[in-house]
Parts: structure tokens; C-alpha cells; sequence
């Protein structure tokens, strides 16, 4: 067997040939889903996930994965399980119907009318 | 200032830099074996900031007098440092490292906290500097000890474990320097036994709320020596590893 000089690897014990046992169920936290804020008063955007055993921990991690380039001033954790999230079957209730333009700013013909009243000026 | 309170400051930068140094190389050979992905990067990370700050601390000294930063950090043998014993012993399993990390910490931003008013000016200057990533090491320390202190019968008995073999170690930290009265005199520093009565008093809620019981004040034996150049068998092979790439060539340009 090849010993590794990597002192890491020496100093885990772990032996190159042997496959890594899997992991049994419930062996990892839960995660938490982790938001920034980048200056106060700007919206807090979701930057990543953090495995952790609590919302305290979860900080803790967040702030050093995400936080720690100094480009944060505040960090909200929310558990993975207590977002609603939709289906990706669902993604259809995002489809609009195009005879509906008028709901869109674009929809409106308003260039006619502004040409009109340069005109007139 | 003096030539006195000069050597008196640069003793209390030297055991200053060295906990800093060497507690950082010891919690870096955790990178890559820590016990979850997230932990791993946290725990490296503030390893790196201890080192930082340990580099600020010998830059001081370098404008002092002394040697360059790197050559004070990697040219010294073990007896030529100052840290006290508690941040040379090994890292054990990771409840040791935890309770280390949480004693060692706590003393340490207590230390600079007092520091940042100093009288002497440069140091008040990266104390408050380094305010921020203290007060994140000393949060994280917190977390770990009341969570693990309290949450089964055998973390509680490892970190119980854990804490009554750093317990002396940990006192030994306050080990009193020959230019104590001066420092305090001249307002540079406030003294150690002031920065243990704060320290107990900081560390004893967290305790209480882990569950950990310090040691009955009768049996407490603080092992000093590390100021003045007497270390364990531990540090002499840390040093080594730790200065083995800057020896190689003590001239590369990095």
C-alpha cells in the first residue's frame, strides 16, 4: 500500500485502499438556508446553504462561508424545511397567455402620442 | 519612552504574538480533518486571523528594534519563545481544541480589549483593529461550549474531560511578567491578575449554562513557565514543521 506523505493523511488514519463507508441516515444536520445583506437598507439575497444543528451554529457558518470578505453587515438563517417551495411541475402557473399585452407596460402604444404632442409643440 | 518601559512593552508583545502564533498553527492542523465541511472552514479561518493578528504584534516589535516579522516567527527555537503552555499541547480530539479555543480566546479579547486603551498608542491601534474578529472567535467559542456541554451524556463528559486537563494550563496563562508593576504604572497594560478576575467572570455564565464545572479553587495549579522560555516537548516539533519551508531558503522572495 502507498503511504501518503501528505501529513493529513497520515495523521487521519486513512487508508488509501479502503472505500469510504457510506453514510447512514440522519448522519449530516439539517440545512439552513443562508441570506446576506450587503449595506444596510439592501434587500437580503440568498448566498448559499450551511449544514447545521441549530439556527445560532447556522449564523456561525454562514457568516464564515459567505460573510467573511467583509461584504456583509447582516446574515438571516432560515431552515431549508420551512420554506414553501413550488413544484417544478407547477412551473406552468408562470406561463401568461400573449393575447394579454395590455397587462404589460409594453403593451401600451404610446409612442404615436408622443410624437403627436412633440409635434404640436 | 524610555529604554525600560520599552523592554517592558516588547515582553508583553512577545507573549502576546507567540500565544497567537503558535494556538494559530495548532488550530490549522485541523484544515481538512474537522468534523463537519462548515466547522472546518470556520475553525481554519480564525486560525488565519490569529495569525494576522500574531503578524501585526511582531511588526510592533520590528518597529521596536527587532527583527523582521518572519525571521522572529520562524528563526527562534522553541525556548526562545513566550507563549504560555496551554497553546503549545497537541490538539487531541476535537472537544480539547474546542475547550482550548474557548479559554485561550476569551483571556485573548479580554487582553486587547483593555489594551485598546493603552497608553501606549501603536498597540491601542491593532487592538481595536482586531475587535471584530474577536468578538466572532469568542461567539463561536460560546456556541460550541454551551451546545456540546449540554447536549448528551457523552459530549458532556468529553468537554467536562477536556476542560479539567486545560483548567491548569489555561491559569497559566496569567503568569506574571518582571515588568508587571511598570506596565501598569504606565498605563500600557492592566495586569494579569486583573485580566484573570475578568476572565473568570466572563467565562463562568457560559460554563454554568454548559453544564462544565471548574475545578475546586483548592486543587488549582497554574503551569507558568511559558513566559520565560520553558515549554512542554510539544513545541520544539510545531516549531519545526512550522518553519521548515521558511528555512529552506530564508532569502525566496514570496
Amino acid at each position: 500500500m502507498i503511504k501518503s506523505l501528505d501529513p493529513r493523511v497520515t495523521r487521519a488514519e486513512i487508508e488509501i485502499e479502503n472505500p469510504i463507508a457510506p453514510l447512514n441516515e440522519l448522519d449530516q444536520w439539517e440545512t439552513y438556508e443562508v441570506f446576506h445583506q450587503k449595506k444596510r437598507g439592501d434587500q437580503h439575497m440568498h448566498v448559499g446553504i450551511v449544514h447545521a444543528p441549530n439556527a445560532e451554529m447556522a449564523f456561525l457558518f454562514g457568516k464564515e462561508q459567505y460573510g467573511r470578505r467583509g461584504l456583509s453587515v447582516n446574515i438571516w438563517v432560515v431552515k431549508t424545511r420551512d420554506v414553501f417551495v413550488s413544484e417544478y411541475d407547477d412551473s406552468d402557473i408562470f406561463d401568461t397567455v400573449p393575447e394579454k399585452q395590455y397587462r404589460e407596460a409594453g403593451g401600451y402604444k404610446v409612442m404615436a402620442k408622443i410624437n403627436k404632442y412633440k409635434k404640436g409643440v | 519612552m524610555n529604554q525600560n518601559s520599552s523592554e517592558a512593552i516588547k515582553e508583553l508583545l512577545y507573549k502576546m504574538a507567540d500565544d497567537l502564533l503558535i494556538i494559530g498553527h495548532r488550530n490549522s492542523e485541523w484544515t481538512g480533518l474537522g468534523p463537519i465541511l462548515e466547522e472546518d472552514i470556520s475553525f481554519s479561518s480564525m486560525a488565519q486571523d490569529k495569525i494576522g493578528q500574531a503578524q501585526a504584534l511582531y511588526q510592533l516589535l520590528n518597529d521596536l528594534g527587532e527583527q523582521e516579522p518572519d525571521t522572529v516567527a520562524f528563526t527562534r527555537n522553541a525556548n526562545q519563545f513566550h507563549n504560555a503552555q496551554l497553546v503549545e499541547l497537541p490538539n487531541g480530539e476535537y472537544d480539547f481544541s474546542l475547550v482550548r479555543h474557548f479559554l485561550y480566546d476569551h483571556a485573548d479579547q479580554l487582553r486587547f480589549e483593555a489594551l485598546a486603551n493603552s497608553s501606549y498608542e501603536p498597540l491601542a491601534k491593532v487592538a481595536r483593529k482586531v475587535k471584530g474578529e474577536l468578538k466572532y472567535h469568542v461567539f463561536h467559542a460560546n456556541t460550541w461550549m454551551v451546545k456540546l456541554g449540554s447536549a448528551n451524556e457523552e459530549s458532556h463528559n468529553r468537554m467536562q474531560a477536556a476542560f479539567n486537563e486545560a483548567w491548569n494550563y489555561a491559569l497559566g496563562m496569567f503568569e506574571k511578567s518582571s515588568f508587571e508593576d511598570q506596565l501598569i504604572a504606565e498605563g500600557v497594560f492592566e495586569g494579569e491578575e486583573t485580566l484573570q478576575e475578568k476572565w473568570l467572570a466572563n467565562i463562568t455564565p457560559y460554563l454554568i449554562k454548559a453544564g462544565i464545572e471548574i475545578p475546586a479553587s483548592t486543587s488549582w495549579n497554574p503551569v507558568f513557565g511559558g513566559r520565560i522560555g520553558n515549554h512542554t516537548a510539544n513545541l520544539s516539533p510545531l516549531v519545526e514543521e512550522m518553519s521548515e519551508v521558511f528555512r529552506f531558503d530564508p532569502t525566496a522572495e514570496w
